[in-house]
């Protein structure tokens, strides 16, 4: 038996096309240059001010985005962790209450439709947050199981504070007890009488939590940060979707829709990609109970894969957007970069590619042909390029416990 | 597991397919046990009692469709299989000007010489398309992706058929009703509205269709097809006869037949079906699971959604399946009057469709949760052949009932006893007096042949036979060949192709499949 709670509706101005986040009164403070996007229909900055200083931010300082209008799904009831285990390729049983795993899920056909965390609140009662709305998948993956589904992304407003003094800032702020916090924990907390939940989760590579409590408390949440920065303790800023997508790149971390087609949106054969198909084979676990898709995975390995996602290093400063990959100067065509940035910790140009694997082989060689302009004349070059096996920047903070002071 | 265990071939299920399935199988040198959950094996074709000695045909009523291939391999008159005497069909009429329509031929005074023209032809022509989709029926259809040789060649025959068989003309004709409904195609061939309605009703009857739904030309064939083979009959015994030469048949072969075993669960580890659990406890090791039941029994009860992939299971769960006919048994203590009736005559297949309105108006209430205001019957008296299924001088009668949904908006239990008197009423106009002929009635609705039979929703067919459930796409793709995602599990009942009907096709053609993919041993 599946319920679902209806979400009370979010009140907003009909003539607002977009919904503002329940940070939106500061935020729209904070966001000088007006640069503002949908990000699952809500008002959301791609930029504040400048795009190097909010990077700088993540990387030098600390940095805060509202994350709020990710998809979060409460999933409860006796069914609830067959259902999770059933729904995603990885083993997510020995998964503790207050800890946190990363997950992909796979159709029938093993092809990936999203990624997300699936977050352990309590005994028995998950949360699973995705970048793409699910609920559909999730309603029709709930079949014959006792389970409860209810879409939160409304309901919970979260922030996340990241960079090398997120420890120091949220202390200052007046948390308590983040110190023995490991990666991936979850604390139940308070901060001046209401609830908030603390998660040392990110999408950034460096240290940083995710904040998450009722829309409620979210001015008083963003006042008690930015109280630290008033009082001339820590510097914190801003962050926009712009600055996200350069620090991501660098953590390798992967944008499905952006890096590899989701299945859902995949209509011509061949478009959408398995896990191992971008690189993601070592969260697949083919000895738990069935999982969607589980048929269709093992049997990649009598039909081998022949594209994978890898993360390129791109010689030169010239940014390889949009560029088809080739196995030599000039050779053949083996691929193309799906995202990219220039790194300015690196200074590299930093992408993800989907290219040519054959016989369980990457590329020797990959270059990419890069068309580039001179005041508004086109050019063209070529830059030799290296797959990295591993995120192209990571940093012990990351994971130290207690994390430094500093 | 024993080694010896390990080769057995469970069937869930003892219907005729089953029964089928597991006799093929037998004589294939396969060690066959079946599983009934009922008391007697036949499913859908049995015998039943249902007043102190009165026995009727329990859900189907006349033999049509059992295919002739089966009767000679397995042998089924030494079994003891009788098919009694071929009936007509006979369209009444309140003012006793009835049709009779033959395999080629049609009669009644109120037809006129173009129909009775028309009529030969029309049969001609339909049996001749029903005759292009022979080379479907006793194969597994094929697939369109990855296609083996048998797929080939069973796309081959068809393609021959379809464009040598038939030749231009009807070919081209064959591929512009082929989709489409029965009630535009009668109404180019004929003019009597009465004898359209009667052809009309082959074509609804069993499904959730009125004569406008399209796909009602494919049902119409699907139902034509069996004039290829011979006629329809009423089997001295009733139905249950014929389940009784399919049972003999069986355990001659050596397959072992235990009544009163409810399967539970079908037993699976890392995606292999290894046995199944029977509702007292009691598990049995397999070699390989064949399930007669329907498919969301089969997918979503037995074996479960957690072992399926989630959209596997949503399709299985969305498949059609709700039941939409009632079926009344009656007991007389005489023979009911029909005016313009000889008793001979009284003993054919007997329909009630006035016209082809009459039909579309019973349906639409169906489409809104309701019973027909006035349904469309369809009336066998087998004891006037059969007189030792009544006491002396008394009859019973069995009706067909369309339309009576399974989701009935007020619930059929408060809805039962006035179904039946609307059922009781109908006939009435025709034979007056019936209703006090009436010693004792029973009706079944599709609520009640679910529980009775084990048949999700009480539908006939496990599951409408439209064009999106048939073929290559029945009971969906991805198990339209026998075997299904569950290594060593195979369907082979009516949920299978080619579908509902006493026909034993679905149970020849899996044990065909899973003999030639070596699988059981």
């Amino acid at each position: 038996m599946v319920s679902i709670i209806q979400s009370p509706l979010v009140q907003h101005d009909a003539k607002q096309v977009l919904l503002p986040s329940p940070f939106h009164p500061r935020i729209e403070q904070h966001c000088l240059v007006k640069n503002w996007m949908s990000w699952n229909g809500y008002q959301t900055a791609r930029v504040y001010d400048t795009l190097a200083s909010e990077y700088f931010a993540i990387r030098s300082s600390c940095s805060v985005m509202d994350l709020t209008p990710m998809e979060k799904y409460r999933i409860s009831g006796p069914d609830a962790l067959s259902f999770l285990n059933r729904l995603v390729v990885r083993d997510v049983s020995a998964l503790k209450p207050n800890r946190v795993t990363y997950v992909v899920w796979c159709n029938d056909e093993g092809k990936v439709l999203d990624d997300g965390t699936i977050f352990h609140l309590h005994q028995g009662e998950y949360r699973l947050c995705s970048q793409h709305h699910q609920l559909d998948w999730l309603l029709i993956s709930s079949l014959g199981m006792d389970v409860s589904i209810v879409e939160e992304t409304h309901e919970v407003a979260a922030l996340a504070v990241q960079g090398p003094t997120a420890y120091s800032v949220l202390s200052a702020a007046g948390f308590d007890g983040l110190d023995q916090l490991k990666p991936f924990g979850i604390l139940h907390t308070q901060l001046d009488g209401f609830e908030v939940m603390v998660s040392r989760t990110g999408y950034t590579g460096d240290l940083g939590y995710e904040l998450w409590t009722n829309p409620s408390n979210a001015l008083a949440l963003w006042d008690a940060l930015f109280g630290v920065k008033q009082r001339g303790l820590y510097d914190l800023r801003c962050i926009g979707l712009d600055a996200l997508e350069m620090v991501r790149i660098e953590a390798g971390f992967i944008m499905p829709g952006d890096d590899f087609n989701t299945a859902e949106t995949t209509v011509r054969a061949g478009h959408d990609r398995s896990p191992f198909e971008i690189g993601l084979g070592w969260v697949v676990n083919f000895d738990k109970p069935h999982f969607t898709g589980k048929q269709a995975l093992l049997r990649e390995k009598d039909r081998p894969i022949e594209r994978r996602l890898v993360k390129l290093a791109v010689e030169g400063n010239k940014p390889p957007v949009d560029s088809f990959l080739y196995d030599g100067k000039k050779g053949r065509r083996i691929g193309t970069i799906k995202t990219q940035i220039w790194s300015p910790i690196l200074k590299a140009n930093l992408a993800m590619a989907d290219v040519e694997y054959r016989n369980g082989k990457l590329p020797v060689q990959i270059w990419a042909e890069i068309y580039y302009q001179k005041e508004l004349e086109w050019q063209v070059t070529w830059a030799q390029c290296r797959i990295s096996d591993v995120p192209f920047w990571t940093h012990p903070r990351r994971s130290a416990t207690p994390p430094q002071n500093c | 597991m024993t080694s010896a265990a390990s080769k057995q071939v469970i069937i869930v299920g003892g219907g005729h397919n089953g029964l089928v399935c597991a006799t093929y199988l037998a004589l294939a040198g396969r060690k066959v046990q079946i599983l009934e959950a009922r008391d007697e094996v036949g499913g859908g074709a049995s015998t039943t009692s249902f007043a102190e000695g009165y026995k009727v045909s329990g859900l189907a009523h006349i033999l049509y469709s059992l295919s002739p291939k089966i009767c000679t391999d397995l042998k089924l008159e030494t079994a003891g299989l009788q098919r009694g005497a071929a009936i007509d069909t006979i369209a009444l009429d309140r003012d006793g000007q009835h049709l009779t329509l033959g395999v080629d031929e049609a009669s009644g005074a109120g037809l006129s010489q173009q129909d009775r023209v028309a009529y030969t032809a029309f049969k001609q022509e339909f049996r001749n398309y029903a005759r292009t989709l022979e080379p479907l029926m006793m194969n597994k259809p094929p697939r369109l992706k990855d296609m083996d040789r048998t797929d080939l060649l069973t796309l081959g025959k068809l393609g021959w058929k379809l464009r040598f068989g038939l030749g231009t003309r009807s070919m081209r004709e064959f591929l512009r009703v082929g989709g489409i409904n029965i009630y535009d195609v009668l109404n180019e061939v004929f003019d009597n509205a009465q004898l359209k309605a009667a052809i009309a009703a082959d074509a609804v009857i069993g499904h959730h269709m009125g004569p406008r739904t399209p796909s009602t030309v494919l049902t119409y064939l699907n139902r034509l097809r069996w004039e290829i083979h011979g006629q329809q009959s009423l089997p001295p015994g009733g139905m249950g006869q014929i389940a009784n030469a399919l049972s003999k048949a069986a355990k001659s072969a050596g397959v072992t037949i235990r009544t009163g075993a409810k399967v539970q669960k079908i037993l699976i580890d890392a995606g292999k079906a290894y046995g199944v659990q029977l509702h007292s406890g009691e598990r049995l090791d397999a070699a390989i699971v064949i399930s007669n039941a329907d498919a969301k029994i089969t997918f979503l009860e037995l074996v479960g959604a957690l072992e399926l992939d989630a959209m596997f299971a949503q399709r299985i769960h969305t498949t059609r399946s709700r039941g939409n006919v009632a079926k009344l048994h009656v007991a007389l203590d005489s023979l009911p009057q029909v005016s313009g009736l000889s008793t001979q005559q009284l003993g054919q297949r007997l329909l009630i469709a006035p016209d082809m309105r009459y039909l579309e108006h019973a349906f639409n209430h169906a489409k809104y949760g309701e019973y027909s205001e006035h349904p469309l019957l369809e009336i066998t008296v087998p004891s006037i052949a059969d007189p030792t299924l009544a006491p002396d001088g008394h009859h019973v009668m069995s009706i067909s009932a369309c339309f009576a949904p399974y989701s009935l908006k007020q619930g059929w239990e408060r809805q039962r006893e006035s179904f039946s008197d609307k059922i009781i009423a109908v006939v009435e106009r025709y034979a007056p007096g019936f209703s006090t002929q009436i010693v004792a009635r029973e009706l079944l609705t599709p609520v009640d042949i679910e529980a009775q039979y084990n048949i999700t929703g009480g539908h006939w067919h496990h599951g409408e036979m439209t064009i999106d459930q048939s073929f290559m796409m029945r009971p969906i793709h991805g198990a339209a060949q026998y075997d299904t995602p569950i290594a060593g599990l195979f369907l082979c009942g009516a949920a299978a192709h080619p579908g509902g009907g006493v026909t034993g096709i679905p149970g020849h053609n899996a044990a065909q499949r899973i003999l030639a993919m070596g699988a059981g041993l």
